[in-house]
């Protein structure tokens, strides 16, 4: 398999494509999850040390085209712009982002054009203020060239509850989430399929992350495992999943973390000793549990310490 | 395409790995000259003059991880290696992380009644750098132990994940000692408190005017009235700043931390300790 990649690119390097503004290089491994709903796959990796990391996609209504969540850079956005035209030639009308994370949010600039509206959580824009500082430095870096925070595109609509969004003789429910995976999350179900876009409310292979509230997390997706979906599309790991099975991995974790890290706090055990000694819950299906598990174990004791 | 995709995946790999191969000789070579650059080049001087400094870890020793997974929560800890004694003690830890917007994180105070110089707390890493903590002795010594700390995660940012929660509690204190209290015994104790520690920089993007700073300023802990910690603190410290530190308790008394912030409001917490030993 390694060699065929390498005998692919070898033949396939020599030949640059031309680029006019006619032609644009779509996103590959584009599927169809349900009828008008579109993913491209993401593929596990630590945020700024790789591409095309977080599950992203589109909805296509008959008036125009929803899309949820725009990929890590600005030429990753630029692709699924690429491949929604090689499905539609309808205009997009709506981005919707489920949250901060630059994995999902950095394609934002590629959208941006008269006609399309920008939807997130009513605190996705302090969250993106708060970190836009980090994220330029470290996309920067990543792209080896200076980016301007004018890649930062903030929400024109955003929410607190639900709202419904018609792209034509199709709804979009959107949802912002109490404080879960961040403290802005948003999921959106296309109630035409029942298909829902949950963002990284539910990680599959990859590593669940902390960076909201553990304890917020596993009550919303208590409450969200009642629901009747047909199939979800998780913020990483395969690109459709069942309904309410695929939220258990997530759930597993969280609350075994959970019960791990309060008796080390009732244990007197303090925040650096918990990070170097929690190792579990672990199970063989989660990736990079080596990267984000001591980040995990931080965020769930800064939490937990605060529960009388 | 797929051959594309997979083509521009590996080139990027490539790149990528070309270009930390080209960078790794260098930043290996990388000496601490270049790394206290900010230290040397001006940090140093404004806080201490010309006073010597002795750098080693005979007196105090830093504890931080080499790598920040949330560089919003770095846990880090400072150990003294002498007791406190009413001859010779240290009178103060000054902390410096040196390429953080505020670099002066804290000035910890500490008497012969701390028992112990000993401190953890948690503080806030804005980028790869060296930490550096300096003990200042009661007799005017100034010894420096010092280590590179690398803040990392892609999701991490020196701020904390969820505003509204450290604000819905603001001035909440847990107070509490860490081991069972010994009459006349260096005992440890915690003191929480319950504050977003905002530094100030964060923009709100609708009126465009930063929120303003509002952060933990001022600490003091007695023992039975006899001060026994007390700093001066800025943005450095985490949301819900967190402090370890000893004290010994000589005999039956009230634990007392007060709490002052940037916008004067005062926050007040008591602890009764009964020592085991104490007769009652």
């Amino acid at each position: 398999m390694l060699q065929l990649t390498f005998a692919l690119c070898a033949f396939s390097c020599r030949a640059v494509p031309v680029q006019t503004p006619e032609s644009c290089s779509p996103s590959t491994g584009v599927v169809q999850v349900a009828a008008g709903v579109y993913v491209r796959p993401g593929h596990a990796a630590v945020v700024f040390e790789g591409d095309e990391i977080a599950n992203i996609g589109f909805v296509v209504g008959d008036r125009c085209v929803a899309v949820i969540d725009t990929g890590g850079s600005l030429a990753e956005g630029q692709a699924l712009d690429c491949a929604i035209r090689e499905v539609t030639e309808r205009p997009v009308c709506y981005v919707i982002n489920t949250h901060v994370h630059p994995d999902h949010l950095l394609g934002n600039l590629a959208f941006k054009r008269p006609g399309v509206e920008f939807v997130g959580h009513a605190k996705l824009p302090r969250a993106l203020a708060m970190r836009g500082d980090t994220y330029l430095e470290r996309a920067s870096a990543y792209e080896s060239r200076a980016l301007h925070e004018s890649i930062f595109v903030f929400p024109e609509r955003t929410l607190t509850s639900v709202i419904q969004l018609d792209i034509g003789e199709r709804v979009l429910t959107v949802r912002a989430h109490k404080s879960a995976h961040t403290d802005h999350d948003i999921s959106v179900v296309d109630e035409k399929t029942k298909t829902a876009f949950l963002g990284d409310l539910v990680f599959l292979e990859h590593l669940p992350v902390i960076d909201g509230s553990i304890n917020g997390w596993i009550g919303e997706l208590e409450a969200m495992t009642s629901e009747s979906l047909a199939y979800v599309v998780p913020g990483h790991g395969p690109v459709r999943a069942l309904w309410p099975s695929a939220a258990e991995p997530t759930l597993q974790y969280l609350t075994g973390l959970r019960e791990n890290v309060r008796a080390w706090i009732a244990s007197g055990g303090d925040l650096a000793s918990a990070q170097d000694n929690i190792d579990q819950p672990r199970s063989e299906e989660w990736l990079l549990f080596d990267r984000y598990q001591r980040r995990n174990v931080g965020a769930a004791y800064a939490e937990l310490e605060w529960e009388d | 395409m797929m051959i594309n995709s997979r083509c521009n995946a590996f080139a990027a790999q490539l790149g990528c790995a070309t270009v930390l191969m080209m960078l790794a000789p260098v930043m290996g070579e990388a000496t601490t000259v270049e790394e206290d650059m900010v230290w040397t080049g001006g940090l140093r001087q404004a806080y201490f003059g010309d006073r010597p400094i002795t750098q080693s870890d005979d007196l105090i020793v830093l504890d931080a991880p080499n790598r920040a997974e949330d560089a919003a929560i770095v846990p880090i800890s400072i150990t003294a290696q002498i007791p406190q004694t009413d001859e010779r003690y240290i009178k103060t830890i000054h902390l410096f992380i040196d390429k953080n917007p505020g670099p002066l994180v804290g000035t910890f105070h500490f008497t012969p009644k701390s028992g112990r110089a000993d401190l953890a707390l948690r503080v806030r890493v804005n980028a790869y750098g060296p930490i550096r903590a300096i003990a200042e002795t009661s007799d005017g010594e100034l010894f420096m132990s010092r280590r590179f700390i690398k803040a990392t995660g892609g999701c991490s940012a020196p701020a904390g994940s969820d505003l509204d929660a450290a604000m819905a509690r603001l001035g909440k204190i847990k107070l509490r000692t860490n081991s069972v209290a010994r009459l006349a015994q260096p005992t440890a104790a915690q003191l929480m408190i319950s504050h977003p520690n905002l530094n100030g920089m964060q923009m709100d993007q609708v009126t465009h005017l930063y929120a303003p700073a509002h952060f933990v300023r001022h600490v003091k802990v007695r023992f039975d009235g006899e001060e026994i910690f007390s700093a001066e603190t800025g943005i450095g410290i985490s949301e819900n700043p967190i402090f370890r530190f000893f004290f010994v308790p000589d005999s039956e008394g009230q634990l007392t931390a007060e709490v002052t912030d940037t916008q004067g409001l005062q926050f007040r917490q008591t602890l009764q300790v009964v020592p085991v030993g104490t007769l009652r």
